[in-house]
C-alpha cells in the first residue's frame, strides 16, 4: 500500500481538529533549523496546543551535500573520505561499511590483524559516540555538567585516534583492502590504560545522571516506542533494541572479529526513553568488554593486503553490505557497470534517517520538554539524515 | 543600637535637605551594591561552574579572569540593541527594567548589619513577598512583547511557576513570623538572639527552611526550575529576542534575585548578621563575636548562593507539569501542615531555647 504523498504546504494548511475540548487555539511552531535541539540543522514543524505537541512534521534537507551523487564520480577508495562526513560520530564504522561491501564484491581477502584492529577501532568509536550522546542528552535535559564530563572523556578517546590515524573526527582510516596506517607500538598499552580509566567513569555517569530522580522522571515512561512500530518504521540500533528487539548485526551476521569475542546484546523492555538511555549506557560497558578481549590478541601480519594506489573495478552487478554503527544499521548499496572504477549508483541506508521518523509516531500527545527528551534519546546525527 | 534607617527617620522629621541627602546616599549605595553583586556573582558562578565541570573558567582577562565580567559588560554595552519589528515596542523596552527594579527594591529592606539597612518598614516581610511577586511581570512582559512563540511559552511558564511557588515560600516565611511575632526584618533578626530559627523552631524550622530554599530556587528561575529560560527547549525562553544591555538587565536581575533569595533566607532562618554561638563554648563564642556582623551576613549569604549554584550545575531540568505537581501536590500540603504544627508549638510555648 502506498501512502499519499503530501507536500509540507498541504500538511501545514490542515490543522487537526482533535481534542479541542478547552477551545484553545492550535498553532504551528518551527523548531529549527536553528534550535539547540537540532544539533545541526533539522527543522521540526510542530502543531502545538499550549505546551502539548499534537503533530510533528520533520523537514530534513538543510545539510544535504549530495554525497551519493558525488560518489558516482569517485573511486571506491576515494569514497571512504566522504563517508566520514555522513555520520561523523561513527566515521570509522562508515568507512568499514563501504570497505566491507567493496571487499566482498571485489573478492579481496583481509587478514586477522586488519579485522581485529578494525573491530577495536570501531568499538572505540562506538564508545566515543555513546559518551558524547550521554553528554548531549544531559545538556538537553538541562544538566550542562554532564556535557562537559562527556567531552572530557571523549577527548581521551580522541587522542588515541589522533595518534594512530592522524585525525579526531573525519578518520578516513579503514579502506578497501586494509587500513590506512598500522597501529603504533604503544597503542595496546594506551588502550589498556583507557579501559582502566573508563570503567569507573561509566559508573560515575550513573551517579551523575542516571540515578538522579529528575532524570528518571524525565525519561521513564516517556515516548514509548512499541516493538511493532519500531520495526515498521525501520528503526535500528539502540532505538530498536530499546524496544526489546535483540537485533544487532554484530551478533546476527558477525563481521570483523565479532565472532571471536563474547559480548551481550542489550535490550530494553518497554521502549521508553529510559530504555533507550540504558541500552546505550550498557553498550558502553559491552564495548569495553569487547576491546578488552581483543586488545591482547592482535595477530601479526600486514596492515593492508591491497597495493597502494591500485584501482578497484567491481564486476557488473549490485552489491549490498551492512554494518552496525553506533546509531544502527548502515547499509551500503552499490551498482557497478563493470567498466568504470567509479560506482554507477551508490546509496546509503543511514540509521538516523529511519530513526528520525519515530518522532512523528511517538511525540504527539507529549509536551515540548518531552520532545526534547525523546529526540535526545534517539541520538540523531543530522548530516547522516541528509547526506 | 540606632540603625541608619532610624537615624534617617529622625533626620526626616527635622530637616528635609538632610533626608534628601540620605536618600541619595542610599540610592548610590544600592546602585553600587547591584553593580558589585552583578560582577561578583557572575564571576563566581562561572568559576564555580568551571570547578564542577573539570575546567578552568575565565582565565584571560586579568589575573584568573577577574575582569572577565567587566569586559563582558563593555561588550554588551556596545552591542546593537535589536528590537523585533513586530514587537510591542514600549513593553519590550520596559520589561528588563521592571525585572531588575523589582529585585533591587528588595535590597533596600535587607538588614546587612545591625546598623546597615536602608529602610526598616514594620511590614518588611510583606513588602518582600509583594515585591518579589512583581519580578514575574518583567519576565512575562518580556516574553509577551517579543512577539515570538518561544518567548511567549517561556513567559507563560514563568508566570505560572513564580505565582505557584510564591505560595510555598510565603507559607514557609509565615512560620518564622509566628515564632518571632514581628513582620519587620530587623525585628526577626533581633528575635534570633538566643538561637537561629532554623533549629530553634523544633523541627518545623528545618522543614520550612527547605521549603523556602526549594521555592526560592523556583522563584528565581534557576535549574532545576529554569523552565522559563530552558535554553535547550525554548532557545532562551523569555529573553530570546533581547540583546545588548537589555539582555544584560535580565541577566543581572537573575543574579541579584539569587542574592535576594539567599539574603532573605539568611535573615529569617539563619540569624541574619547574628554570629554563630554554641552554648557552653565560651572561647569559641568569643572568637565568633570578633567577626563583624556584616561579615557574618555576607558569609551566610555566600554559602546559600553557593548551594543555589550547586543545584544549577548538578541537576537536570524538570518538566513543566512535574514542576506544578511538586508545588501543588507536595510542597504546599507540607507547608500547610508545617504551618499548623508551628502554630501548635507557638501556642504551647514549646521552644528549644526559651528566652
Amino acid at each position: 500500500m502506498t501512502a499519499a504523498i503530501k507536500t509540507l504546504d498541504e500538511l501545514l494548511t490542515s490543522p487537526t481538529e482533535t481534542n479541542r475540548s478547552l477551545s484553545t487555539e492550535e498553532y504551528f511552531l518551527n523548531m529549527g533549523p536553528q534550535h539547540p535541539i537540532a544539533h545541526g540543522s533539522l527543522k521540526l514543524v510542530l502543531l502545538m496546543d499550549g505546551e502539548t505537541v499534537r503533530k510533528v512534521i520533520p523537514v530534513p534537507g538543510f545539510v544535504h551535500r549530495g554525497i551519493e551523487k558525488m560518489c558516482e564520480h569517485l573511486g571506491y577508495r576515494q569514497i571512504i573520505h566522504l563517508t566520514d562526513r555522513m555520520d561523523y560520530l561513527s566515521a570509522l564504522m562508515n568507512n568499514w561499511a563501504v570497505s566491507k561491501t567493496v571487499e566482498k564484491a571485489a573478492g579481496i581477502e583481509t587478514n586477522g590483524r586488519i579485522e581485529t584492529i578494525r573491530t577495536i577501532m570501531a568499538e572505540l568509536q562506538r564508545l566515543q559516540s555513546h559518551v558524547l550522546w550521554w553528554g548531549v542528552l544531559g545538556m538537553d535535559l538541562g544538566a550542562f555538567t554532564a556535557f562537559m564530563y562527556a567531552f572530557r572523556d571523549r577527548e581521551i578517546i580522541g587522542e588515541i585516534f589522533e595518534e594512530t590515524i592522524g585525525a579526531r573526527l573525519t578518520m578516513n582510516y579503514i579502506q578497501p583492502g586494509g587500513l590506512m596506517y598500522d597501529i603504533l607500538p604503544d597503542f595496546v598499552s594506551k588502550v589498556k590504560k583507557l579501559i582502566a580509566y573508563l570503567k569507573p567513569i561509566i559508573e560515575e555517569y550513573d551517579t551523575l545522571l542516571s540515578g538522579n530522580v529528575i532524570t528518571q522522571e524525565r525519561l521513564r515512561n516517556i515516548g514509548i516506542l512499541k516493538a511493532e512500530k519500531a520495526i515498521g518504521l525501520g528503526c535500528t540500533g539502540p532505538v530498536l533494541r530499546g524496544s526489546g528487539i535483540p537485533y544487532d548485526l554484530r551478533k546476527l551476521e558477525p563481521y570483523g572479529a565479532y565472532d571471536k569475542v563474547d559480548f551481550d546484546v542489550v535490550i530494553g523492555t518497554k521502549g521508553d526513553c529510559w530504555d533507550r538511555y540504558y541500552v546505550r549506557i550498557e553498550e558502553m560497558r559491552q564495548s569495553l568488554k569487547i576491546i578488552e578481549q581483543l586488545i591482547d590478541n592482535i595477530p601479526e601480519g600486514p596492515h593492508s593486503v591491497a597495493k597502494i594506489n591500485y584501482k578497484i573495478v567491481l564486476p557488473e552487478g549490485t552489491y549490498y553490505g551492512q554494518i552496525e554503527t553506533a546509531r544502527g544499521v548502515l547499509g551500503v548499496f552499490i551498482v557497478s557497470d563493470g567498466k568504470n572504477e567509479t560506482p554507477y549508483r551508490m546509496h546509503f541506508r543511514s540509521p538516523s534517517f529511519n530513526n528520525l521518523w519515530t518522532v512523528t509516531q511517538i511525540v504527539p500527545g507529549w509536551r515540548i520538554a518531552d520532545l526534547i527528551a525523546i529526540q535526545s534519546s534517539l541520538d540523531l546525527v543530522i548530516p547522516d539524515i541528509d547526506r | 543600637m540606632v540603625t541608619v534607617a532610624q537615624r534617617a527617620a529622625g533626620v526626616l522629621e527635622s530637616n528635609i535637605w538632610l533626608s534628601l541627602w540620605f536618600m541619595l546616599i542610599a540610592l548610590v549605595a544600592i546602585g553600587a551594591l547591584v553593580a558589585f553583586l552583578g560582577m561578583g556573582l557572575i564571576y563566581a558562578e562561572r568559576k564555580i561552574a568551571a570547578r564542577f565541570q573539570c575546567r578552568l573558567g575565565p582565565m584571560r582577562v586579568g589575573p584568573h579572569g577577574i575582569l572577565q565580567t567587566v569586559a563582558d559588560t563593555i561588550k554588551l554595552l556596545l552591542k546593537e540593541d535589536i528590537i523585533p519589528a513586530q514587537s510591542d515596542k514600549i513593553m519590550h523596552l520596559v520589561a528588563p527594567f521592571l525585572a531588575l527594579s523589582a529585585t533591587v527594591l528588595i535590597l533596600a529592606v535587607v538588614p546587612y548589619s545591625p546598623i546597615l539597612q536602608v529602610a526598616n518598614p514594620n511590614i518588611g516581610i510583606l513588602y518582600v513577598t509583594a515585591i518579589s511577586g512583581l519580578s514575574v511581570m518583567g519576565i512575562l512582559l518580556g516574553g509577551w512583547s517579543s512577539n515570538n512563540k518561544w518567548s511567549l511559552i517561556g513567559g507563560m511558564r514563568s508566570a505560572a511557576q513564580v505565582i505557584s511557588y510564591e505560595i510555598s515560600a510565603t507559607l514557609a516565611v509565615l512560620v518564622v513570623v509566628m515564632f518571632s511575632g514581628t513582620l519587620s526584618l530587623a525585628g526577626i533578626v533581633q528575635s534570633q538572639q538566643a538561637g537561629w530559627w532554623l533549629w530553634r523552631m523544633h523541627g518545623v524550622g528545618i522543614i520550612s527552611f527547605l521549603i523556602f530554599i526549594i521555592a526560592s530556587t523556583a522563584e528565581i528561575n534557576r535549574t532545576p526550575f529554569d523552565i522559563a529560560e530552558g535554553e535547550s527547549e525554548l532557545t532562551g525562553g523569555f529573553h530570546t529576542e533581547y540583546s545588548g544591555l537589555r539582555f544584560a538587565f535580565f541577566f543581572l536581575a537573575e543574579f541579584i534575585n539569587m542574592f535576594v533569595a539567599s539574603a532573605i533566607a539568611v535573615t529569617i532562618f539563619l540569624g541574619g548578621w547574628m554570629p554563630f554561638y554554641i552554648g557552653g563554648f565560651e572561647h569559641f563564642n568569643r572568637v565568633m563575636t570578633i567577626i563583624p556582623p556584616s561579615m557574618w551576613f555576607a558569609g551566610k549569604t555566600a554559602f546559600l548562593i553557593f548551594i543555589f549554584m550547586w543545584f544549577r550545575w548538578t541537576f537536570p531540568r524538570l518538566r513543566v507539569d512535574q514542576l506544578m505537581r511538586l508545588e501543588w501536590k507536595i510542597l504546599m500540603p507540607i507547608g500547610f501542615i508545617n504551618l499548623i504544627a508551628a502554630a501548635v508549638i507557638v501556642i504551647q510555648k514549646f521552644y528549644f531555647f526559651p528566652e
